[in-house]
């Protein structure tokens, strides 16, 4: 394990049950899975810089998106 | 290189005519909306996709972006030559030519549309396209304003406007319709669990008989306006060919919105269907095979107006029988339109057969 991971204990069944999910699929392991899952919950926001947003929100304003 | 030093280049280098599908190809994989595609498809990726749905990096890919050139065009330039996209006499991007290659057509549409039936619109297309196909990353130097640049984001754009809204999940929704009461309750179900709806709807080439872009926009504005929360719903276009490949395109859609910022993809019953050449659950059942799609989809069957229950109902919580049920039945709603009729005010808002009728041609001819 590399030192920037930490281990999460999950019950064996549950386990057994996301091995015979991704069982034929590109999934290679497990923590593969249940990785991809929990980057869903909590994404990677987009990053902007301060321009950047600047721009947007001023178009998205324009445009009636946002007040 | 930058943009400004592209586009001077660019008018040295030999040219491409493609078509104004191919160019909205192109522009959305310049903006990210078909990340991680970097380009039209060279072959490895390309195979990959026709075989398994997914990219030579095994990332999921259903649709094969392809930039067909005739082989008279394609003796001007070799690999590793830069070349010009033109569309309708303006340069709009240059590719980098990775690879050169030839392609079987009935392959292609037996992997991506299940049929090589000439009648399928996409088969169709195939077989008018050119017979060598080039392959390698372009850079868009000239994007095109889109036909309704109002409503027209980029995936920077829909990713931050979710952010500023306070959205942390969404739930994006595709269509090429007007809506009825049944789209609506699909969206507002789909609503009760997600912080906000992106309705999505496709904006280019359709068929004969499919709504016009504009009567599209127009009837969800009037939905929106008269029918949903403040700051609960959002329209924006998508400006994408119909491919009516059915499953393979449904895994499409949700890959784009996906790059937009989606955390949920809403699929129908016969999402991007045509004819009978898929299931009715196809599009549906597609998505066993891609768990790490990345983006949750959100099955619904179909909402019936429920004369008992009073409103629209579905077959998970309607304890009536048929006799009790009235579809939202598109094509017939489509039918009074044509003749100018209303439909019922159980099927279609008032506001949006208001927003409809006041086209005289609201059907693409």
């Amino acid at each position: 394990m590399t030192e920037d991971k930490v281990a999460v204990m999950i019950p064996r069944e549950l386990y057994q049950k996301i091995e015979e999910k991704i069982a034929g699929t590109s999934f290679t392991s497990v923590e593969e899975y249940v990785m991809l899952k929990l980057e869903n919950e909590f994404p990677d926001e987009t990053e902007y810089t301060e321009e950047e947003e600047q721009i947007i929100r001023e178009r998205l304003r324009r445009l009636g998106y946002i007040e | 290189m930058k943009k400004a030093e592209a586009a001077e280049e660019a008018s040295e280098l030999p040219k491409v005519e493609v078509s104004r599908e191919l160019r909205l190809d192109l522009e959305n994989i310049a903006s990210g909306l078909y990340s991680p595609l970097t380009g039209p498809m060279t072959q490895n990726d390309y195979q990959t996709v026709l075989a398994k749905g997914r990219l030579s990096d095994d990332l999921p890919w259903t649709i094969p972006i392809l930039l067909d050139v005739a082989y008279e065009t394609a003796k001007g330039f070799k690999e590793g030559d830069t070349v010009t996209l033109v569309c309708e006499e303006e340069p709009f991007a240059t590719v980098t030519v990775e690879e050169k290659y030839g392609w079987d057509k009935e392959t292609h549409c037996k992997a991506v549309y299940k049929t090589t039936d000439p009648a399928h619109p996409g088969v169709e297309k195939t077989n008018g396209m050119n017979d060598l196909l080039v392959g390698g990353p372009i850079m868009v130097f000239n994007e095109s304003p889109g036909k309704y640049p109002r409503y027209r984001l980029k995936p920077r754009e829909t990713r931050f406007l979710f952010k500023e809204k306070g959205w942390r999940t969404v739930a994006g929704f595709q269509t090429r319709n007007a809506p009825h009461i049944g789209h609506e309750y699909v969206q507002k179900t789909a609503l009760s669990f997600v912080d906000g709806l992106f309705i999505n709807p496709l904006i280019g080439k359709k068929k004969a008989g499919d709504f016009t872009d504009e009567v599209i926009l127009e009837s969800y504005e009037a939905l929106i306006q008269n029918y949903f929360l403040r700051n609960s719903a959002t329209l924006v276009t998508l400006e994408m060919e119909m491919r009516y490949a059915g499953p393979k395109e449904a895994i499409h859609h949700a890959i784009v919105r996906k790059n937009y910022g989606c955390s949920h993809f809403i699929v129908g019953r016969d999402h991007a269907g045509v004819g009978d050449y898929y299931g009715p659950f196809e599009a549906q059942e597609i998505f066993e095979d891609y768990p790490d799609l990345g983006v949750m989809p959100i099955f619904f069957r179909n909402f019936f107006h429920c004369r008992k229950c009073g409103g629209p109902q579905n077959e998970k919580i309607c304890p009536h029988g048929e006799e009790d049920h009235e579809n939202y039945k598109g094509r017939v709603m489509r039918q009074l339109l044509r003749e100018g009729k209303r439909p019922a005010e159980t099927q279609m808002r008032p506001e949006v057969t208001d927003a409809i009728l006041r086209h005289s041609k609201p059907f693409v001819e």
